[in-house]
């Protein structure tokens, strides 16, 4: 299965990733990070490895693994 | 597991300055993928503007000058005419082209410049405030038209595109926007295309980037792009203008 890993110190909370993924496997994270906001979550359930949230991503915080 | 997205060599592992959501970081990497897959990363040069984008030269990983607010053009044009065989680039916002810098950009598409200008145009100034820019949209709020733009006394969103697309000395003009996964692929394949057009010598191209600014839009990330999609879009029509 596809995966990727989320930079949570580099993420910024802009939640687009959360938006365009087709499979919702993005979601609002618990935790804060160093710059105080709480970067998204992977739930590693059904990546397809479409990588439409690491297009996306405005910080490049987002690798794509197939 | 093969490693099928990532950052490229011209990126630098790096955190931005910019604020969550802003186009820019989007369109920094678009550059960076592009000189990458084009393999001229040893012979590009960058020229950063002032505004936002002030820093970029931090955020990527080849030969950058930082110019004069506006004058971004007229340095490229000496670098482009001393160093024929590197590729240069400019990066501007709106407020530095299509404002302070009109006539050095006007002059130089009009001298026919063998240059690529990305010209990204978020319809504010962001880096000094969120002031009316002269693309801002009629009835847009903005910090100095706090009752939106009245175009009887401010004037109409300026196409610099278009007004670029008349000139003779300019070979490209295209615009684009990072609004959804399907536009920023279509930038990308832009940006690439108007860095092919310098290495063969063809002349001007100028790629207009329409960019989310959620911080000075006042709307969350996810509603900036959809008022791209619905509004921006509508004044800035898309697609390849010359």
């Amino acid at each position: 299965m596809a995966y990727i890993k989320l930079d949570q110190e580099k993420c910024k909370g802009c939640m687009l990733c959360i938006e365009v993924c087709p499979k919702g496997q993005l979601k609002p994270g618990v935790a804060l990070n160093k710059k105080g906001i709480n970067p998204v979550m992977f739930l590693a359930q059904d990546c397809s490895g479409c990588t439409f949230c690491a297009i996306i991503c405005p910080d490049t915080a987002i690798e794509v693994y197939k | 597991m093969k490693r099928i997205f990532g950052r490229t060599k011209s990126l630098r592992p790096l955190d931005t300055h910019y604020c969550s959501g802003c186009g820019h970081g989007v369109v920094h990497r678009l550059l960076a993928e592009a000189i990458d897959e084009l393999n001229i990363r040893g012979i590009t040069i960058g020229v950063t503007p002032v505004g936002c984008a002030v820093v970029a030269y931090d955020y990527w990983d080849f030969d950058c000058v930082e110019s004069a607010h506006g004058r971004g053009l007229a340095v490229a044009t000496a670098i482009k005419r001393l160093q024929p065989e590197k590729v240069v680039f400019t990066y501007q916002g709106d407020g530095d082209l299509a404002a302070i810098g009109t006539a050095e950009t006007i002059h130089a598409a009009n001298r026919g410049e063998n240059l690529t200008v990305v010209f990204i145009n978020n319809a504010v100034y962001g880096m000094t405030g969120g002031q009316m820019a002269p693309t801002t949209l009629i009835g847009q709020k903005s910090a100095t038209s706090p009752l939106g733009r009245n175009e009887k006394t401010e004037g109409y969103p300026l196409r610099i595109s278009e007004l670029l697309a008349q000139l003779q000395g300019v070979y490209s003009v295209e615009r684009t926007a990072v609004d959804s996964v399907y536009g920023i692929l279509k930038t990308k394949n832009a940006i690439k295309t108007a860095f092919q057009n310098q290495m063969e010598n063809k002349g001007f191209s100028l790629v207009e980037v329409l960019s989310a600014c959620p911080t000075y839009w006042d709307m969350s990330a996810f509603e900036s792009l959809d008022w791209i999609k619905n509004k921006m879009s509508k004044v800035f029509p898309l697609g390849r203008i010359k």
